[in-house]
C-alpha cells in the first residue's frame, strides 16, 4: 500500500474514530463524579483488613495478586522473546564498533552521584512500597536504571559483569518463581492460591501486610532484573564486547 | 471543562495512531505506539478520579478520607508494564528487520521474504 493511499484511508478513519470517542465521552459521567463501588470499598477495607497503608499496592499484591503474577510473567516472556530474537544478531556483529571511554569528569561525577542516589531511592521505593507511594515495580525500574547509569558514566565494560546473563538468570528466577512459591505456600496450607498468609502486623510499619512485602520484593527483583536483561540484550547488539586480550585501560 | 481529561486521552490516542500510520522509521513507530498506549493511562486515571480525592495511601492522612480509586491505579501499573514489554519486542524486531533488509523504514520491508 502506497503512502498516499494509506494517508487517504487514515484521515477519514481518524475522523470517524474521533467522532466515536466524542460520542463515548459525552455519555461518561463528568470528571470527578466517580460511580464505581470498588474503589470506595477498597479504600475503606484494605487498611483495616491487611494493614497496608498504600491501598494501590494492597490491591496489586493482594486483592488482584493473581493478575500481578500474570503481569510478572508477561515481563518474563518479553525478556525471553527479546533474547530469542536477538540471539543471532549478537554473534554476527562481533568487533564492529568500539565505544570510547567517557572523558568528561563532570558527567562522570554527576553520574556516580546519581547511581548512588538512584540505588538508594530505588531500594526505598521497593522496601516501603506498601506503606508510602512506591512499590516493587516502580522501585525495580529505578534500581535497573541506576545500574544502567554505569554504562553512561563508565564504558560498557563496567557493565560487563552484569551482561553475563547467566549471572542474572537465577535472580530473575527468584523474582518470578518466588511469587509463585508464595502462592503455592498458601495452597499447601489449605487455603486458596495466593491467600495472604502471615500476620498482618502493625499498619504503617515495614512489618505489615502479611505476604504483601514478600510479593513486593519478589516483583521488585523480577522487574529490575528483567529490565537489566532487556538492556543487556540491546547493548550487546550495539556495543561489541572487546576481546579479553585487548582490554587495555 | 469536566470532560477535558477524557478528551485529552482521546486526542493522545488519535495522534499516536496517526504517528504509527505515517511513520517512516520503525523506532519512531515504536515511540508512537507508546504515545497511543499512554492515552489509556490518562483515561484510566481520569475514570478513577473522585472530586477532591486524595491519593489512596493512608499514611499521614486519616482512614476514611475521600480518596481516588486504587483499582485503576493498579491497572495503570499493569498497563505500563505491558507497554514496556511490547516496545522491547518491537525494538528487537526492528533490529532484526534492519539486519535483514538494511532499512528501518516500514515501507522498505515489503520485499522481505519469510
Amino acid at each position: 500500500m502506497s503512502r498516499r493511499v494509506r494517508i487517504g484511508i487514515l484521515t477519514p478513519t481518524l475522523l470517524a474514530l474521533g467522532a466515536l470517542f466524542a460520542w463515548a465521552i459525552a455519555g461518561l459521567p463528568a470528571f470527578g463524579d466517580y460511580r464505581g463501588p470498588y474503589g470506595l470499598v477498597l479504600n475503606r477495607v484494605v487498611v483495616p483488613l491487611r494493614h497496608t497503608t498504600n491501598v494501590v499496592m494492597g490491591t496489586t499484591f493482594d486483592v488482584r495478586g493473581v493478575d500481578t503474577m500474570g503481569e510478572e510473567f508477561i515481563l518474563y516472556a518479553a525478556v525471553v522473546g527479546v533474547t530469542l530474537l536477538l540471539r543471532d544478531e549478537v554473534r554476527s556483529r562481533q568487533a564492529e564498533r568500539r565505544t570510547q571511554r567517557l572523558r568528561s569528569d563532570a558527567v562522570r561525577l554527576l553520574g556516580i552521584v546519581m547511581i548512588g542516589g538512584g540505588l538508594l531511592v530505588g531500594l526505598w521505593l521497593v522496601s516501603f512500597g506498601y506503606i508510602t507511594p512506591g512499590g516493587g515495580f516502580q522501585g525495580g525500574v529505578l534500581l535497573a536504571g541506576a545500574v544502567l547509569l554505569l554504562y553512561v558514566v563508565g564504558n560498557h565494560r563496567d557493565y560487563g559483569p552484569l551482561r553475563r546473563q547467566h549471572a542474572l538468570d537465577p535472580l530473575e528466577a527468584l523474582g518470578a518463581g518466588g511469587y509463585v512459591v508464595i502462592g503455592l505456600a498458601a495452597l499447601a496450607s489449605g487455603t486458596a492460591f495466593l491467600t495472604n498468609l502471615f500476620g498482618h502486623g502493625k499498619a504503617g510499619t515495614l512489618l505489615s501486610g502479611g505476604s504483601i512485602p514478600i510479593l513486593n520484593w519478589a516483583s521488585g527483583i523480577a522487574v529490575s532484573v528483567a529490565m537489566l536483561l532487556l538492556f543487556a540484550e540491546f547493548l550487546e547488539t550495539y556495543v561489541v564486547p572487546l576481546e579479553p586480550e585487548d582490554s587495555g585501560s | 471543562m469536566s470532560y477535558l481529561p477524557y478528551a485529552v486521552a482521546a486526542w493522545i490516542c488519535l495522534v499516536g495512531i496517526a504517528g504509527i500510520a505515517t511513520s517512516r522509521n520503525l523506532i519512531h513507530l515504536a515511540i508512537c505506539l507508546t504515545v497511543t498506549q499512554s492515552s489509556s493511562y490518562v483515561l484510566l486515571l481520569s475514570v478513577g478520579y473522585v472530586k477532591h480525592g486524595k491519593a489512596p495511601i493512608f499514611k499521614g492522612i486519616k482512614l476514611g478520607t475521600t480518596a481516588v480509586d486504587p483499582v485503576v491505579q493498579a491497572l495503570t501499573l499493569t498497563d505500563i508494564v505491558v507497554s514496556v514489554t511490547v516496545v522491547a519486542l518491537i525494538l528487537a524486531l526492528a533490529l532484526d528487520a534492519h539486519r535483514l533488509s538494511g532499512t528501518v523504514d516500514p515501507d522498505g520491508l515489503a520485499d522481505i521474504k519469510g
